[in-house]
């Protein structure tokens, strides 16, 4: 049942299949809370969104036509949520937490590049060590970490296009964001990501 | 990301790793990927950083979910539960 799709799975479900229900809500468990404790105070609250948010699917299946993908539809559901409550528990909305992407952030801080822009301080390597030598599980616990520590908006779409699998156009449709603003987040998102683990891991190559 | 522009003349690497994500989102103009290329093809420093950032990309999409605790699991079931039984209710009123 593990290895279902999610078409096949929300028939399943549909038809009363309770380990059906528990296989998808398992899948996306992870990517929705941490999608969901970015727009709220804290773990708690976006835990009970995300149990709200399986309500809702169950309330709103048999109206669900798979026009868009069930992902897409089970995180528009979850980002709604998430912001209306998120609003009432912060009862102020941070300015400048919607709208447009701005300022500089650099992919590669300064320092690290000569007057004429080429590298003064290389990449140190860390592929070889992360693949051979280091503990998968050790890894991905790291990794979990410092995408917990990305800027909220980041993290939204870094979990969205690289965890949960969405494709740009959808995660813009899930986030109502533009392209553009996808694609910056989503640059600064994975750039910090890859900056962490030289961090972590690099060695002077 | 730092919003460079490109004139017509060679990328130096802190353009580059700008460009990383445009380049692999696919949307950079004919020219800029062509650039792009160009330059990563004599900067093994550059190419050493594409391939990073694949790597994180890749590594971020096998990232396995935690699996749920018994009693997140319990609190599921029930709430499915609760649905189906509402769900059958309801389809039996004319």
């Amino acid at each position: 049942m593990d290895s279902g799709t999610d078409a096949q799975l929300l028939t399943a479900l549909r038809a009363g299949d309770e380990r059906a229900f528990v296989t998808l809500v398992r899948r996306h468990h992870d990517a929705m809370l941490r999608l969901a404790s970015s727009f709220v105070p804290n773990v708690a609250v976006a835990e009970e969104v995300v149990q709200d948010t399986w309500v809702g699917v169950l309330r709103g299946i048999d109206g669900f036509e798979g026009r868009s993908s069930f992902r897409t539809w089970l995180f528009r559901i979850l980002v709604n949520r998430a912001r209306t409550v998120g609003a009432r528990e912060r009862r102020t909305i941070a300015v400048g937490d919607t709208g447009a992407v701005s300022g500089t952030e650099a992919a590669v801080a300064a320092s690290r590049f000569d007057g004429g822009g080429s590298w003064a301080s290389p990449p140190e390597s860390w592929i070889e060590e992360v693949e051979d030598r280091l503990e998968a599980g050790k890894l991905a616990d790291f990794l979990r970490t410092a995408i917990d520590d990305l800027p909220d908006r980041q993290r939204q779409v870094v979990t969205l296009r690289d965890i949960e699998g969405l494709s740009s156009e959808e995660v813009c449709s899930v986030l109502e964001i533009s392209e553009s603003n996808q694609r910056v987040l989503l640059h600064r998102g994975r750039s910090r990501l890859r900056q962490a683990i030289e961090t972590g891991f690099g060695r002077p190559s | 990301m730092m919003r460079l522009r490109l004139w017509r003349r060679d990328l130096v690497c802190q353009q580059a790793v700008e460009l990383v994500t445009d380049y692999l989102e696919g949307t950079l103009s004919r020219s800029d990927r062509h650039r792009y290329e160009a330059h990563m093809a004599g900067c093994p420093h550059c190419t050493e950083y594409l391939a990073q950032m694949r790597k994180t990309i890749e590594l971020t999409g096998t990232l396995t979910p935690d699996d749920l605790t018994p009693q997140m699991q319990d609190d599921f079931i029930d709430l499915y539960r609760q649905w189906r039984a509402d769900r059958s209710e309801g389809g039996l009123q004319p």
